[in-house]
Order: C-alpha cells, then sequence, then structure tokens
C-alpha cells in the first residue's frame, strides 16, 4: 500500500496550495476554471461554491487518475513476474465505499450552508425613492427569507422568440416595459417572475447568477443585485427555434437617479408612441368609415360587415 | 440414501451436433431470414457502425461551423438540424443498440447456451431497430427534426415545430423503444433460464450481470418514453393538449416523463461499458476482478438509483427547494457506486502484470476519462450550482467524458476484444495502438476546454457565437480535436476491414480469457458447443486450463511478459 500512503502525503501537501491558488486567482480564473461573477452576491456565492467542489474534485481526480497511471506503469508486464491473485478485500472496500460517501456528506452540509446566500433575495441597499437604507435595518433576523425588508424592484419578464420584454412596476402611475436591455437602478435588489409566451428559454445573465427557465404556464423566480454600475451581458440558454443564439439579454446598472430618469423617459416615449398609434388609429377608422358611407351608402351596414372586410 | 453417480453428474451433457448435416446458410437472403443470435448480433454491430459515423460527420459538421465566431457556413435551421440528428444518432441508434448487438453476439456464448430464448423475437427487434433508424434518417431527404434530442415541448409541438421530421423522430423513438424493450425482455429470459450448469449468479460473467441490469432498466425506462413520445403525437395530430398550457397540459410534464426515461438511458448505455471494463482488465492484468460481488451489487445498486435521479436535469425549471434538495441528494448517493467500481478496477490492476493490448488501453483510457465525467457530474448535482452551468457547454462537456469516456472508449475495448471470436482473425495492434492514442488526445483535445467555454457563459445549442465573446480560441482548439478523433476513428475502420482479410487467425482462446466464449472455436459454429463444461467459478476458462495442466503436465498458463496468441 506503499501508492496509497504517498498519495496521502499529495493530498496534504496540495489542499492548501490549491486552495491558496484558489483564493488569488479567483478573478483571473473567472471562465477558465471558474463560473462568472460580477457584483451581485448570489453569482458570488454560487462561484465560492463552485470553488469549494473543484478544490475536493481535484483531490479526488489526482488521487484516482494518479493511482491509476501508477498502476499502469508500475505493474506493467514483465519476465518472471507473477501477477497477485487477489479476488478482494472487504475492509478496503468498505473503507472507499464510507470515504466516498463522507466527501458527499461534506459537499451536501456545504450546498446547504451556501443556499440561502444564493436563493433567497437580499435587502436592498436603496428604497425606491433612491435613499439609502441603514446598513442593520434589512433583515429582523438572520433566517428570514424572501422577500426582503424594504423596497424590492419586481420585474415581469417573458421570453418569446426570440427576444426578453420586461414590464416594470407602475410608479406614478407610469407604465413601462422595454426589450433586450433590462435598467436596473445600483444597490437595489431586482426580483424576476420569469415566464413565456411561446416556447421554453432560460434567463441567464452570467454574471449575475444561475439560470431560471421561462415555461409557459409557470412563473419562475430568481434575483440579483448589483452593486455598481455597469453591463452585463447574457443570452436564452434553452433552446428556444432557430434563432435561439440571437435572443441576447443586457443588464444595465445605473445610479438611482439616472435610472430614475430613465424610468421616466421610458415612460414617456411609451405614452407618446401610444398616443400616435392611438390617434392613427382614429384616423384610420375614420378613414375607413368615409369610404364605408361612400361605398354602402349607410352606417349601419358597415358594422355587420366590419368583420369580412 | 441411494447411491449417487457422481461420475455421470459430472459429464457433460450429450448434444447432438447438426453443424455437418445442416449446411451453414449462405447468401445475402440468409442474413435477411436469420434467427441466430451471432448473425443478428453481426447485423446489429455493422448497422451501429454506419450510424456512428453518420452521427460523427453530423459532429464533425456543427464543429466546423463553430470553429469560427459569427461563421455562416451552415444557417440556423441547418444547424438545429444536424445536432438534433447527431444527439438522437447516437443515443437511439449507437450507444444504446451496440450494447444489444455485443450482447446479442456474445450473452448465450458467454453463458453456454445455444442462442437467445425467442430467437426470433430477436430477429424482429433488430428489424424495427434498422427500420426506426431508417425512418428518422428518412427525414433528410424532406425536413429533419431540429428540437434537439429531448424535443422539448411546446418547441416540438405542431405549432413551433410543423414539419414531418417531428414526427419522423416520435416514429423513431416508438420503433427502437420496442425493439430495446423486446430484446430486452429476451434477454431477462435468456439469462434467467439459459445458464450453464454449474453457473449460478455469483459465477455469472460480470458483462453478463450489466446486460441483465441494462435489460431491467430498459423496460422501466422504455416504457416511458414510449408512452411520452405516444403523447406528443397525439398533440400534434389528434387534438389531445397533454403538453399544451393553454388547455390544462403542461409543458414541464415533458420534462419529467422524458427524463425519467433519460437518465436511466445514461445508465443503459453505460453500465455494459462498465461490463467489457470488468472483462477486459482481469484478463490483461493477469488477475482475478477485485471484489466480484461489489461490482455486480454496484451494477444493481446504479440502476436502482438511477430510476430516481431525472429531475436533475431541471434544477433550473420552476421547482421546489425540496425538490430539488432531494434530486441532489439522490445524485450524490448514485455517485458512491459509480466510485466503487472504478477503486475495483484500479485494484484488478494494481499488482498484476498489466499486458499493453489495445483493448486494455482503451479500457483503462476509458476508465480515466469516465472518472472526469463523473467529477463533473457532482459539480452539476449541486443545484445552486447547476444553475449557473446547466444548458452550457460545461454540460456539453460532462455529456461527452460520459458517454465517450464510458460507452464509446468501451465499445472500442470490445471491438478490439473480441473481434477474434467474431471473425476468426485478429485485428492490427499495431494499428490499434495509433487508433487509441489518436482518440483519446482528439478527445481530450475536444472536450476539456468546453468545459471552460461554459463557464465563461456559452449556451449549447447555438449556432454562431459574437467575436467579442471571447470563446473562439475555445471553439478552434474543440474542432481540431474532433477531426484528431475522426482520424482515430478512420485508422480503426481500415484496420477492421483490412484485418477481415489478412489479419492473423486468432484460434479458438487467443487472449488465454476468462469467461465461456472463448471455449468455442473463432467463429463459433452455428451451434455454439458441442459440449459445455460445468461451471465452477466465475473464470471457467481459467479452470479448463488448470484441469489440461495438471491432466497433461503441457504448460497452459502464461509466462508473463509473452503475448498468448503466440504461445
Amino acid at each position: 500500500m506503499a501508492g496509497f500512503a504517498s498519495i496521502t502525503l499529495v493530498r496534504r501537501a496540495l489542499a492548501p496550495a490549491l486552495l491558496a491558488l484558489l483564493v488569488t486567482a479567483a478573478p483571473a480564473g473567472a471562465g477558465l476554471v471558474l463560473p462568472e461573477a460580477g457584483p451581485s452576491e448570489n453569482a458570488e456565492n454560487i462561484r465560492t461554491l463552485y470553488g469549494i467542489i473543484l478544490i475536493l474534485a481535484v483531490i479526488v481526480f489526482v488521487g484516482v487518475e494518479g493511482v491509476l497511471i501508477f498502476c499502469m506503469f508500475k505493474y506493467r508486464a514483465r519476465k518472471g513476474r507473477v501477477a497477485a491473485q487477489i479476488h478482494g478485500n472487504t475492509r478496503l472496500e468498505i473503507g472507499w465505499t464510507v470515504g466516498a460517501a463522507v466527501i458527499l456528506v461534506f459537499l451536501t452540509i456545504a450546498t446547504f450552508v451556501m443556499l440561502p446566500g444564493i436563493k433567497n433575495p437580499a435587502a436592498s441597499d436603496v428604497d425606491m425613492n433612491g435613499n439609502p437604507v441603514a446598513a442593520n435595518a434589512a433583515f429582523a433576523a438572520t433566517d428570514q427569507g424572501a422577500p426582503p425588508e424594504g423596497d424590492v424592484l419586481n420585474i415581469k419578464v417573458d421570453g418569446q422568440q426570440y427576444v426578453w420584454q420586461y414590464t416594470y412596476p407602475s410608479i406614478d402611475d407610469k407604465k413601462v416595459f422595454a426589450y433586450t436591455d433590462l435598467y436596473v437602478p445600483v444597490g437595489m435588489t431586482v426580483t424576476l417572475d420569469i415566464g413565456s409566451n411561446d416556447v421554453q428559454h432560460s434567463w441567464w445573465i452570467p454574471a449575475l447568477g444561475g439560470k431560471a427557465d421561462a415555461l409557459p404556464g409557470y412563473v419562475n423566480k430568481t434575483w440579483f443585485k448589483v452593486t455598481e454600475p455597469g453591463e452585463w451581458r447574457g443570452q436564452c440558454a434553452e433552446l428556444c427555434g432557430r434563432n435561439h443564439a440571437n435572443m441576447y439579454a443586457r443588464v444595465i446598472g445605473l445610479p438611482f437617479e439616472e435610472w430614475r430618469a430613465w424610468y421616466d423617459e421610458q415612460a414617456a416615449d411609451i405614452e407618446t408612441a401610444e398616443q400616435e398609434a392611438a390617434e392613427g388609429r382614429r384616423q384610420l377608422e375614420e378613414q375607413q368609415g368615409e369610404e364605408a358611407v361612400e361605398g354602402t351608402g349607410g352606417g349601419q351596414a358597415t358594422n355587420t360587415d366590419g368583420e369580412s372586410e | 440414501m441411494a447411491s449417487v453417480d457422481y461420475a455421470a453428474r459430472k459429464a457433460p451433457r450429450p448434444q447432438i451436433v447438426t453443424d455437418k448435416v445442416r449446411p451453414e446458410p449462405k447468401g445475402w437472403l440468409s442474413w435477411i431470414t436469420t434467427t441466430d443470435h451471432k448473425r443478428i448480433g453481426i447485423l446489429y454491430l455493422w448497422t451501429v457502425a454506419i450510424f456512428f459515423v453518420l452521427g460523427g460527420v453530423e459532429a464533425l459538421l456543427i464543429r466546423v461551423q463553430l470553429g469560427a465566431p459569427e461563421n455562416t457556413l451552415l444557417s440556423p435551421e441547418r444547424y438545429n438540424q444536424l445536432f438534433t440528428m447527431h444527439g438522437t444518432t447516437m443515443i437511439f441508434l449507437v450507444v444504446v443498440p451496440v450494447w444489444a448487438g455485443l450482447a446479442n453476439y456474445l450473452l448465450p456464448l458467454m453463458i453456454g447456451a445455444r442462442d437467445v430464448a425467442f430467437p426470433r423475437l430477436n430477429a424482429w427487434s433488430y428489424w424495427m431497430f434498422l427500420f426506426g433508424g431508417l425512418a428518422l434518417y428518412a427525414s433528410f431527404f424532406w425536413t429533419p427534426p431540429e428540437a434537439g434530442w429531448f424535443s422539448y415541448v411546446p418547441l416540438s409541438t405542431k405549432e413551433y415545430s410543423p414539419s414531418g421530421g417531428q414526427d419522423a423522430w416520435i416514429f423513431m423513438a416508438h420503433l427502437t423503444g420496442l425493439s430495446s424493450m423486446l430484446g430486452a425482455v429476451n434477454f431477462i429470459a435468456t439469462i434467467h433460464n439459459m445458464r450453464a450448469p454449474g453457473m449460478g449468479w455469483g459465477r455469472l460473467p460480470l458483462f453478463v450481470w450489466t446486460i441483465l441490469i441494462y435489460s431491467y432498466l430498459i423496460v422501466l425506462a422504455l416504457s416511458s418514453l414510449t408512452a411520452t413520445v405516444t403523447m406528443l403525437l397525439t398533440d400534434r395530430h389528434f387534438g389531445t393538449n397533454f403538453f399544451d398550457p393553454a388547455n390544462g397540459g403542461s409543458a414541464l410534464l415533458w420534462q419529467h416523463l422524458f427524463w425519467f426515461f433519460g437518465h436511466p438511458e445514461v445508465y443503459i448505455f453505460v453500465l455494459p461499458a462498465f461490463g467489457v471494463f470488468s472483462e477486459v482488465i482481469p484478463v490483461f492484468a493477469r488477475k482475478p476482478i477485485f471484489g466480484y460481488k461489489a461490482i455486480a451489487a454496484a451494477t444493481a445498486a446504479i440502476a436502482f438509483l438511477g430510476m430516481l435521479v431525472w429531475a436533475h436535469h431541471m434544477f433550473a425549471t420552476p421547482s421546489a427547494t425540496v425538490v430539488l434538495a432531494f434530486f441532489m441528494l439522490s445524485s450524490f448517493v448514485i455517485a458512491v457506486p459509480t466510485g466503487v467500481k472504478i477503486f475495483n478496477w484500479i485494484a484488478t490492476l494494481w499488482r498484476g502484470t498489466i499486458e499493453f493490448r489495445v483493448a486494455l488501453l482503451y479500457a483503462v483510457g476509458g476508465i480515466g476519462t469516465f472518472l472526469i465525467g463523473g467529477i463533473t457530474g457532482i459539480f452539476l448535482a449541486v443545484f445552486p450550482v447547476d444553475w449557473q452551468l446547466t444548458d452550457t457547454y460545461f454540460v456539453v462537456a460532462h455529456m461527452h467524458y460520459v458517454a465517450f469516456g464510458g460507452s464509446a472508449f468501451a465499445m472500442f475495448a470490445a471491438l478490439y476484444f473480441w473481434f477474434p471470436k467474431l471473425t476468426g482473425r485478429m485485428l492490427s495492434e499495431s494499428m490499434g495502438k495509433v487508433s487509441f492514442w489518436l482518440t483519446l488526445v482528439g478527445f481530450h483535445t475536444t472536450f476539456l476546454v468546453q468545459h471552460s467555454a461554459g463557464l465563461s457563459g456559452m449556451p449549447r445549442r447555438v449556432f454562431e457565437y459574437p467575436i467579442d465573446a471571447g470563446w473562439q480560441a475555445y471553439n478552434l482548439i474543440s474542432t481540431v480535436g474532433a477531426f484528431i478523433i475522426a482520424l482515430g476513428v478512420l485508422v480503426t475502420i481500415v484496420n477492421v476491414v483490412r484485418s477481415l482479410k489478412v489479419g492473423t487467425l486468432a484460434g479458438p482462446d487467443p487472449w488465454k480469457a476468462n469467461t465461456l466464449e472463448w471455449f468455442t472455436t473463432s467463429p463459433p459454429p452455428e451451434h455454439n458447443f458441442d459440449a459445455v463444461p460445468r461451471i465452477r467459478s466465475v473464470e471457467p476458462m481459467k479452470d479448463c486450463r488448470r484441469q489440461v495442466e495438471e491432466a497433461t503436465g503441457a504448460q497452459q498458463h502464461l509466462e508473463s511478459g509473452r503475448p498468448m496468441a503466440h504461445v
């Protein structure tokens, strides 16, 4: 069992070194050996959990693959060598079964410790008027889950071939929606209600956390909170048809005041556009009405024939 | 007590040999009418080989398209068709039926039987498989399916996939599903009833153990698939609304039903591969398998747990946390028996005298590769981490490490190991080694970087990606690797075609192997065995050689370092 002993030595020496490497290389390793993570706690927590698994995985990989390759070199058939006729070793077999189980128990604990920080929305740093919220005012108790106290920005996200639509909550009776680009205020927790109008899609901005599938008939929930201004890209992650590859999404984080200005401008643009559309409709209807009068000589008839025109 | 004639009991049962009376059937018609398990096995294997090449060419086209960003070689429509056909082909027409084919040939030989329990049903299974494949490939002349190999609704419904390609896919799933289920029933009946005298459950070759468990899994899982695709068929054409949320149906229902088949399917194609590893490694390490009982028990445990992990494919769907937690834990638990198998194989190599034959190289390469797929499976089982990884190239990499590392490497190990038995001729070892190293290096070149592509945000099933996404290098490396694999496979194809004519004559037992198929001639006569020895251990051929050595004094065991073919 000399081989096993030397592997243990390698493990002892390697584990702390790897941990140190991982911690220092975390930002550089994003994408290459670690998931993306931007300025949102959930994504950072996922990356940390991934890192914990990665350390264990590397140890198991080096250990098992090492012994495998060691055997291939050490026990290669040579003249005069006789194979040991071993049928099994119950203690050893029980040992590695338990060993594997212990690693998994550890991972289970790590997962459930990390889970609340990934799944439950954090509290906002600002309220709906853009005023900062005191750090200690957020949670009544440490185990409190969603929804957090204070304001959150709840946005309805709808997937459709091949664009994301965002419907914002109404502020001052304004109606705001947008496509593809999701503008959010920095420091505000954003909760998303995700659905679909046609086939399945999957909402994903890698730097801002995990995926949430969009299924017609269901509402899926996720959240993020950006802590600095910036722009983060993502795209639909579930095959949704021929142009699945072009169904992009972008989150744009703005300081609260700028975001509010965008919100008002978007509301004004939508209102103007709707008024123009309504005006256009009215003109069209009038025009049609006149034509109908000219054509049939009676308004009454237009109504009944309206369907077929 | 009456006296028992022990000598008469131990004598082999008398058999009537008919191969000299009725000539072997010849000509192409004999291949269509055959009910011989060996001929059906060979039909399966050739058919699988052709589909493997077709699926491989589709993979190369996919890789060429992705080799450069914003490539316009393939239209999005064509690209979706290609990955749908690639996935469907490799899963339904390669990695599952290849084990039906190999087991068809080997299973009766390994347990000392004359044929399978229901030879005509067996022939029907093959023909349904073939026509299932043809139904799918016929769609190439019209519009192939393009909703992916798991055909998620609503994309696969009439509204979003109006073409007949989706119906061809359903037809393929029906035919190959029925083929697999009838084949499985046949294997189960054969293994339970037709084992050689003395072959108790503790002396069953491990490959036969895995085929038994594979068969039970097929019966349980494929029945779910055939029902599910029937529901899709009636939704598409007969006005039902199983999957339409606007009419009280559920889009999530498809995912549950599909993965209830889909995950056991992984074990359906990987357990027989484990069986191959368990047969090849002891032979070339010249050691008994380490922990026979643990390996057999682990096979059963994996199959049982494999029925309980399906929703780990659905961690990003709107599901309760308790559901996600359950499927995370069940996926964790399944890692334990899988790990046990890997440890047992390594312990079988430990202190052996390992002969570097091509079959062994493929087996060890397969284990080493599969190990990586197993480890990345743990990342994916942790559901909060899976939220980042699912539907990305990380999953594509993981899945190929499992399917290629597990199943395809075992396919090649089996080919190099049993080709002498199937044809009576040896494959070239030197060409085999070239093929192995090309395939191994090509495989890791292709798929290792795909983990990184996924981690940096590349979703699967995209026909193009922007230049500034930063995925160009990963994809280029991957594309180069795919062509190295293709080259490796090509060398083996040339090797097979060449060796059929000019390969060294193998004799009945070129490897000095352990199991009963090596007791008969290569290739075996139509009736398989003139006589079957009484089975006293899991290594009946070793027992036979020992007996001959004791009786005649002629050395039968291996002098280490000298290949047995030349003894």
